[in-house]
């Protein structure tokens, strides 16, 4: 349900401050979210000074220079650093992206380091997608057929209908649009979110499953499909540049167009 | 337990993943990650709690005005009380602001009419229809207020 404030639990406190080296030319302050399950503690914003002279020039690059040089506590998910496995997915300077895509020179001032919003926190900067994960399952992300693929080759699609394909396959679920989404914030126990709703309409355009009106069926629901209401955070945010409202927007056309 | 038990019990399945676990093992309470505290407001997402808030507006300052319409239908001492109040200071503010929640939600709601029919998702397309709607309400706003006072 909405509730604009944080529990109390959650209520943001001070924490250290980790000063650069004297001498260093080029500080930058980094004002971290940390919170550890063991010390009992509320969450708090730790701010560490970074010499950009001797960092990469990703946000990732200084979260890994952090962790590596000055406080091996900070904990945050990280992989590929290109982009592609959707694991340093946070909220930077008030934005939802990846911190391996966002250049430190595009943030003005302080950069400011959250977990992915309105997320149980795990540790730090590691937010739990079990929800998330869940509802992509349900929506079955794999191909649906009946009529068996041809014994001589795989199912074949003309290019046009591969092209529907395109601005869908590319999501790699880092769940930054989901997460950006007010109304996935108030309603996620039941909205499936703009991550999962592209996901499902991947396989909705797909001229090669056989399972659309199936699809469909499940998705009409007043909370499943219909808590969007195209405020459009989902497409401002992607990283990769792709455009769940407007797939959600093309679900609710099929359903009205089904309708005769 | 029964449905209705259940759904008093967790109102949110969420619920289940606020509590984890320490290095030891024992269940701790998970903070939830800032969310309205640090997220940047898009325009497009002020111009979405925008139409959500002139509606409601605009639902309790109806109400304003059909007492205004009655009060026309029962008699003359009770419509000069309307006249008077709406006429007011407060009246005129409460009048302006009902006819730009009424403009605003006008032009907004034409803007998801043309999002309902698969038009206008991409960027910058989002961003210009929103400031259109703010610059058309301004426009309309201001154009209306102008001819009522003339008028009146």
């Amino acid at each position: 349900m909405v509730a604009f404030n944080l529990p109390l639990n959650s209520r943001i406190g001070q924490g250290q401050t980790f000063k650069a080296p004297p001498g260093t030319k080029r500080v930058r302050e980094f004002k971290i979210y940390r919170w550890s399950p063991d010390d009992g503690k509320n969450p708090r914003t730790d701010t560490y000074e970074i010499d950009l002279d001797s960092c990469g020039p990703m946000v990732l690059d200084a979260l890994i220079k952090i962790k590596n040089e000055i406080d091996p506590t900070l904990t945050f998910r990280r992989s590929c650093r290109e982009g592609i496995c959707g694991s340093c997915a946070m909220n930077i300077d008030g934005g939802n992206t990846l911190a391996c895509l966002k250049p430190i020179d595009a943030v003005k001032g302080a950069v400011k380091i959250s977990p992915l919003p309105h997320m149980p926190v795990v540790k730090d900067l590691i937010p739990d997608l079990s929800q998330a994960y869940a509802q992509y399952r349900s929506i079955k992300p794999w191909m649906q057929a009946d009529t068996p693929a041809p014994p001589d080759g795989e199912r074949l699609q003309s290019k046009t209908e591969r092209a529907k394909l395109d601005g869908m396959w590319e999501c790699i679920l880092c769940f930054c649009c989901s997460t950006s989404c007010p109304s996935y914030w108030w309603n996620g126990d039941r909205y499936l979110g703009p991550a999962v709703l592209l996901a499902a309409y991947r396989w909705i355009a797909d001229s090669r499953d056989e399972e659309t009106g199936q699809r469909l069926d499940e998705l009409e629901d007043p909370f499943k499909l219909y808590r969007c209401h195209t405020i459009m955070n989902c497409t401002d945010t992607c990283p990769k540049g792709l455009n769940p409202a407007k797939a959600i927007g093309a679900i609710k056309q099929l359903i009205v167009e089904r309708q005769g | 337990m029964a449905p209705a038990e259940l759904e008093r019990c967790v109102k949110d399945v969420r619920e289940a993943l606020m509590v984890g676990r320490n290095s030891e093992g024992k269940p701790v309470r998970r903070p939830l990650s800032p969310h309205l505290q640090v997220y940047r407001w898009p325009v497009s997402m002020a111009m979405s709690i925008l139409h959500r808030v002139t509606g409601v507006a605009l639902a309790i300052g109806t109400l304003m005005l059909t007492w205004w319409l009655i009060a026309a239908a029962s008699s003359d001492p009770v419509f000069d009380q309307a006249q008077w109040f709406l006429g007011s200071p407060i009246g005129l503010l409460l009048l302006f602001g009902w006819s730009v929640a009424l403009i605003f939600h006008f032009f907004s709601g034409i803007r998801h009419l043309v999002w309902d029919a698969g038009i206008g998702f991409d960027a910058p397309a989002y961003n210009t229809s929103g400031w259109a709607v703010l610059i058309a309400t301004a426009i309309g706003s201001v154009l209306i207020w102008v001819i009522g006072l003339a008028v009146w």
